[in-house]
């Protein structure tokens, strides 16, 4: 997994059936010190993150395995949870 | 397998069911001799390993379920799987790797 900041929401009307009922979150990923680390991505949302949240994902075929809709869905990436602190980063 | 350094704990309670129970941890790749290399990133700990230990660590889903010992966990793919005592390199003659 990695750290992300969630900063953004994507809305998309027209998609697979397999990713309805799915948040779809933009996430930010970060270091452990909250500095950002990368592009953004599109991930969906397992743990009810929220905007501003800083959250675990993982991307590959693990994050398709966390979809409820089922394992057999092209997702690559997933919000598996939201961080409530990060300890012995540098303050 | 990859060297890495763990550098920072993860305090998380809503999270994915298959992560429930498991210490999630913030590791730094390494080189050989220790000096970081690449961006970090989490992995769940199976050997009971500390901020400072320098750590071997799988990034392949069956190796990492096969780490904390629960197949169905389907959604882990990272794990911390040994804490290096020590990482010996071979010196030529001349001194160089």
């Amino acid at each position: 997994m990695k750290l992300g900041r969630v900063i953004g929401r994507v809305v998309c009307t027209k998609k697979l059936e397999c990713l309805e009922g799915l948040a779809l979150l933009l996430v930010q990923p970060v270091d452990q010190d909250g500095a950002p680390a990368g592009v953004p991505l599109v991930a969906f949302d397992t743990a009810r993150a929220g905007e501003g949240d800083l959250v675990c994902f993982e991307s590959g075929k693990e994050a398709a395995q966390a979809n409820p809709n089922g394992w057999f869905n092209p997702a690559d990436a997933a919000i598996l949870g939201v961080v409530d602190h990060v300890s012995g980063a540098t303050p | 397998m990859i060297l890495a350094r763990v550098v920072a704990t993860v305090v998380s309670t809503e999270k994915h069911p298959h992560y429930r129970g498991h210490k999630i941890l913030v590791v730094q790749p390494t080189d050989p001799s220790g000096a970081a290399k690449g961006k970090s990133f989490l992995a769940v700990d199976g050997v009971q390993a500390g901020i400072g230990d320098l750590v071997l660590v799988v990034d392949e889903g069956g190796s990492a379920r096969a780490v904390i010992g629960d197949e169905s966990a389907l959604t882990i793919r990272t794990a911390i799987c040994g804490i290096v005592d020590r990482v010996d390199i071979a010196v030529s003659k001349e001194g160089q790797r």
